[in-house]
């Protein structure tokens, strides 16, 4: 059965690394949500988050793969509940004075501010766990997403 | 301490690792490598195109052990060597590929002669680098050759730029490797012994059980111990194509070759097992057919060095993961002796009951240039192919004893491979005979290396199986095309003018009784190659077939349907005293 996997790989902090990676997810067709890399604690290392959406088997080849380029120094699984995670979403909504302060409150209720704002719109800034982040977007689109952008999955083990 | 220049500390380095010859072609970017090389003792071998050096360093590899080093220029030389890379990735061949660059100021400019190499070549190596700083040569290279040949071999590609090249440091060796992402198996001091243990287990409690061995056995040099396995057990061996070789078809165990072209009587064998331990092999589709059908009344042993092997197409139920030479060495301290003697009989009258077979036909068939070659070189040469019907023809009618004595594309199945391949193996085992059986399509796709063979006075023997047509083409057509023959026929070329314009012998046979002439000349010209053209009957089906997507025991071109056809059963023995050598059991 297909599913939500997020793994989290210690990369070499290499020119072409993160080619390396997304070439292999393409070319042996992995199905994946987002990508993330970000430096680490230690500036030869860079960390990728990859969210990916396989079986078991699939992932395991994933994994495997992952595991056979030279530049990649770790992957691990990391496993429901066992780790923290979190994405960034910046989400420009169509607001007027009526609707505003209902855009404020619901941001409130998410942990999210109005990062910026103008006659006819505001951008909201929110921080989160993919699932947070899903069901604020299913609130905000009544009042019409204009643009929505978001990070990807950064996460680490609790 | 001395300064040197990038070109001078490679060309240190790949003496250091052993190098005494590379295939290549100079050109812009790489000319400071080459006029290194030209005043070292390493060997260079000029190929006419790039993909005749990939191929003659993957030759070689195979047939020497050795890792292949092949050189090109930048842009268009590197493009050039793709194909052979993507080869040796396939069957897992250890290269070093050396390709030059243009100077790091202009990379990414779209200059002269310049290719993103890296780029194009990630998906088919191994490993690569760009090496933009002279200070990270020596340790570039020794990582190259300690991954190409390590683990899962393959090809990693070593990107130049020329000024890397002409810059000068201090020379300083990397006595250790350290790669933090790296780890093969065989450097791991012990393998795990659990899942061994299980698999132990599995075999002692099977009635019906197969080897089915593949290259990696070659590739971990463990014969000896694979044939220590099937001996102390008394378990019968099949193996794929690029592990012809692996273990003698003179043993009684041996089942010879599974799969899409594989013998009958093997197919049913591993239809009808209870229990197939594959050992350095990868379920390739051309193996499997269907792969939920593949053996599929058996539990599944796979050894492998690569954990990506495993459960990618198949499914096993006792996975071990390690070097194949250090597994079976725990295996064979842990198995007896089985009573496979009900076993061995069945597989003995499947045997008999189901020989290869072919019919006589006007023209001389490919399958009989073979068995002529086989008997001339009595099985002991190594055997270079290209890609088609006269590869399979090669497998199933030559009779492999020796590891690394089948040169042959599996993988990628690139047409091509065969001469250059010929050439490399010939100067990576000097003084031994090889033959590249080939196909007209094939080898003209890379026919020009035969100046290469004539100016290195390689006395080569290349029998080409002229069926004008790409005969596995034209033979697919047949069978699921309803005969529409698309682009199969191939325009007539005159190959004994090709080899003479090459300083090549050249010979055309046409008849069935100037097959072992032109063979015997060739095996006495020893101061040039030898070019036999054989007019080969043009409809010749290679059989029995594994249709695509089909299990092992719904074969296409069976025994029984061809004897219905006339077809006369076929020895692939070398006489009859080997013959009563071999009953099973």
């Amino acid at each position: 059965m297909s599913e939500k996997h997020t793994i989290s790989c210690l990369v070499e902090n290499h020119f072409g690394v993160l080619a390396r990676v997304s070439g292999l997810i393409s070319a042996r067709g992995f199905n994946i949500d987002s990508l993330t890399v970000s430096t680490t604690e230690d500036p030869t290392i860079s960390r990728m988050t990859i969210v990916v959406d396989a079986d078991a088997l699939k992932l395991e080849q994933v994994k495997h793969q992952l595991d056979r380029l030279i530049d990649v120094i770790d992957v691990q699984e990391l496993k429901e509940g066992a780790f923290l995670d979190r994405e960034l979403l910046l989400a420009r909504v169509a607001a007027n004075g009526q609707t505003r302060a209902a855009l404020e409150q619901l941001a409130a209720q998410f942990g999210a501010k109005l990062a910026d704002a103008n006659e006819d719109a505001v951008v909201i800034e929110a921080a989160g766990d993919t699932k947070a982040l899903d069901r604020l977007v299913e609130q905000l689109r009544p009042h019409g997403i204009t643009k929505l952008v978001r990070t990807g999955r950064v996460a680490l083990e609790r | 301490m001395s300064k040197m220049k990038g070109a001078q500390i490679l060309v240190e380095c790949l003496r250091r690792e052993g190098v005494e010859i590379a295939f290549g072609i100079p050109g812009g970017a790489n000319l400071p490598t080459f006029d290194a090389l030209y005043q070292s003792p390493i060997k260079v071998v000029l190929t006419v195109h790039e993909q005749g050096a990939a191929h003659m360093a993957d030759g070689f590899a195979r047939a020497s052990g050795k890792v292949g080093v092949c050189l090109a220029t930048s842009g268009p030389g590197a493009t050039n060597l793709v194909t052979g890379l993507a080869t040796a990735f396939m069957d897992s061949i250890p290269l070093v590929a050396i390709t030059g660059q243009v100077r790091t100021s202009v990379i990414g400019n779209d200059a002269f002669q310049e290719a993103d190499t890296i780029g194009i070549t990630r998906p088919v190596t191994k490993h690569s680098y760009l090496v933009k700083d002279v200070r990270d040569v020596a340790r570039v290279v020794r990582e190259a050759f300690y991954i190409a040949r390590t683990g899962r071999p393959g090809p990693v590609l070593i990107d130049l730029p020329v000024d890397t090249t002409v810059a000068e440091t201090d020379f300083v060796y990397p006595e250790t490797i350290a790669i933090r992402g790296y780890h093969p198996q065989e450097a791991a001091p012990t393998v795990e012994l659990e899942p061994i243990r299980r698999a132990a287990e599995a075999i002692a409690r099977s009635k019906r059980p197969v080897i089915y061995a593949g290259a990696g056995v070659i590739h971990a040099g463990a014969a000896a111990e694979l044939a220590e396995l099937a001996h102390k057990t008394r378990i019968p061996v099949t193996t794929s194509l690029l592990g012809l070789g692996a273990f003698p078809e003179t043993d009684p165990l041996s089942l010879g070759m599974l799969g899409m072209h594989g013998f009958e009587y093997t197919n049913y064998a591993v239809a009808q097992c209870d229990l197939l331990i594959g050992i350095g092999a990868r379920f390739d589709d051309r193996v499997t057919g269907k792969p939920d059908e593949f053996a599929r009344n058996a539990k599944k042993v796979h050894v492998d060095v690569d954990p990506s092997s495993i459960n990618k197409t198949v499914v096993v139920d006792y996975p071990i993961v390690g070097d194949v030479k250090q597994v079976l060495r725990e295996l064979n301290a842990l198995v007896g002796p089985l009573d496979t003697r009900e076993w061995l009989a069945t597989l003995k009258g499947m045997r008999e009951q189901y020989p290869l077979v072919y019919k006589e036909k006007a023209k001389v068939l490919p399958q009989y240039v073979v068995q002529q070659i086989s008997e001339a070189t009595k099985g002991n040469a190594v055997i270079a192919t290209g890609v088609g019907q006269h590869q399979m023809w090669a497998a199933q009618f030559y009779q492999f004893n020796t590891p690394r004595s089948i040169i042959t594309s599996g993988g990628l199945g690139t047409m091509g491979f065969g001469l250059p391949a010929a050439i490399g193996a010939a100067f990576g085992r000097p003084g031994e005979t090889v033959w590249d059986i080939d196909g007209d399509g094939s080898f003209q796709m890379t026919a020009q290396e035969l100046a290469t063979a004539a100016q290195h006075k390689l006395p080569i023997k290349i029998a080409i199986m002229n069926n004008q047509h790409h005969g596995m083409v034209r033979q697919w057509q047949d069978l699921f095309y309803q005969g529409r023959h698309a682009q199969s026929r191939l325009n007539p070329v005159d190959f004994v003018k090709l080899a003479e314009a090459n300083h090549c012998v050249g010979i055309r046979v046409e008849r069935k009784d100037g097959v072992r002439p032109a063979i015997e000349r060739a095996m006495r010209t020893t101061d040039r190659p030898t070019v036999i053209e054989c007019m080969v009957e043009e409809a010749e089906n290679c059989w029995p077939m594994i249709a695509p997507g089909k299990p092992h025991d719904q074969m296409l071109g069976t025994y029984e349907h061809l004897k219905q056809d006339g077809g006369i059963p076929q020895r692939r023995r070398l006489s009859e005293d080997d013959e009563a050598k071999l009953s099973l059991g």
